[in-house]
């Protein structure tokens, strides 16, 4: 089980999966708008989507879980 | 009747209307095209655009000194120095030294892209500049925009217009000049490097920064004083919590205000008499190598520090000391996610990023020491 959390603060600009979804390692899985500027966010472990803490346009600090991968 | 209507076309701008006005006026056309269809650093290349094009419209007398409109902006604004230091305030309202105060490493790295600036500096020298013109000309490479035209406009204002230009395009062209030279001065392992996270900086360790580099760097360097003041003031402003009007007015109405007056009146010191000569060209081509060396110099001063330290640096970050905020930024944290997607570098390199700001002004005022 892995949490995936906030590299650094911004808003969330996407969220490409949904709860129940399987994701690979450096799969995509959320747009986050930070600088000024929309990164990717990877998926740090293999697994099932468990659960999603955010929704798009969500402001999210550094270290704050985003989703649950399990 | 023929003779009123004869009046009328000698008095107008047709008649006097020149050969390289009409390049200047494609020139203009260029760059407004650049600013609004490719969102080139729109902000400020669109009224430089457009004060390129009015100024080569004959017997407006718009540049006249003590009579035209836009030779006021420019000659209050820029020549009086009050234009740059205000973008200053700006700049450090909107500035977050988080980064630097976390990570202190990084302040050599924002002072090891100065090294493109030097280098161009001797390359203009030999190519037969003086030494005035070396030093406005060679700034570019530490691409920041305010520092360039602060700089150009004490040394040789007669070269304001074209390294402006110059120093904005490079700063739009971040993002496909620099990759190249990172991925050829780094190998894949380094470039997977991955950092620890930064440790939280408080509060007070926000305010004081501003507070002691102002003191520090202005003590070291007075010729610094105006950007450095102004800079720091603004960073103040924002790190104190208290005075959000004042913080909200420098980084918004105020900043917006000056870079209005600013981008007209350098747009309108490029006329064609002053443009158009060859030696246009060189000025392009010895700001990219400034740029290109800056990058470099950067990049391979953090691996230079890694051979010392036990928790390696990233040197992709090194490039980020190119003072192109958020930019240069953006792209190391880009270049990073390439390698490793396991690896945000965006706030690491923010680091030498603003530090590289620090490390233009100052690079600008040691010049202005020795040639002044």
């Amino acid at each position: 089980m892995a949490d995936l959390i906030a590299p650094m603060s911004g808003k969330v600009q996407k969220v490409l999966v949904a709860v129940g979804d399987k994701v690979e390692v450096d799969d995509e899985v959320i747009i986050l708008e930070a600088m000024k500027m929309e990164s990717p966010i990877f998926a740090p472990e293999s697994g099932t989507v468990k659960e999603i803490k955010v929704n798009a346009g969500d402001n999210v600090a550094e270290e704050q879980v985003l989703i649950v991968i399990e | 009747m023929f003779k009123a209507f004869q009046d009328l076309i000698y008095a107008s701008g047709f008649v006097q209307l020149t050969a390289g006005q009409l390049v200047m006026w494609l020139i203009a056309f260029v760059l407004m095209y650049l600013a609004i269809k490719k969102e080139y650093e729109p902000l400020l290349l669109l009224p430089i655009a457009f004060g390129v094009m009015v100024v080569n419209l004959p017997i407006t007398h718009l540049m006249e000194p003590n009579e035209g409109l836009i030779w006021r902006f420019y000659h209050y604004g820029v020549e009086w120095e009050v234009i740059p230091p205000l973008i200053f305030l700006g700049l450090g309202a909107l500035t977050d030294f988080g980064p630097v105060i976390a990570n202190p490493k990084t302040l050599l790295l924002g002072g090891g892209a100065q090294g493109g600036v030097f280098v161009a500096y001797f390359v203009a020298l030999l190519l037969g500049f003086n030494l005035d013109e070396a030093a406005s000309i060679a700034i570019i490479g530490g691409a920041d925009g305010p520092t360039t035209i602060y700089l150009a406009s004490k040394l040789s204002p007669q070269l304001l217009g074209p390294v402006a230009v110059a120093a904005y395009s490079y700063m739009a062209l971040v993002p496909i000049v620099q990759p190249p030279i990172m991925k050829l001065l780094t190998t894949e392992a380094e470039r997977k490097i991955v950092m620890r996270k930064q440790r939280p900086v408080s509060k007070l360790e926000k305010i004081v920064f501003p507070v002691v580099t102002a003191i520090v760097i202005m003590l070291l360097v007075p010729a610094s004083a105006a950007l450095m003041a102004m800079f720091m003031l603004g960073n103040l402003f924002k790190e104190s919590g208290v005075v959000g009007r004042l913080t909200n007015t420098a980084q918004n109405e105020l900043m917006n205000i000056v870079t209005i007056l600013l981008g007209i009146s350098v747009g309108a010191t490029m006329t064609a008499e002053v443009f158009l000569q060859p030696t246009i060209i060189t000025i392009f081509i010895l700001g990219l190598i400034a740029f290109i060396v800056a990058t470099a110099t950067g990049i391979m001063l953090a691996k230079f520090m890694n051979l010392f330290l036990k928790e390696k640096i990233n040197p992709l970050i090194g490039a980020a000391g190119v003072s192109a905020v958020p930019m240069a930024a953006r792209v190391a944290h880009k270049v990073g996610l390439e390698a490793n997607r396991q690896n945000y570098l965006l706030m690491h390199a923010m680091g030498p990023n603003v530090a590289g700001v620090i490390g233009t002004l100052v690079a600008a005022s040691i010049l202005l020491t020795f040639l002044k």
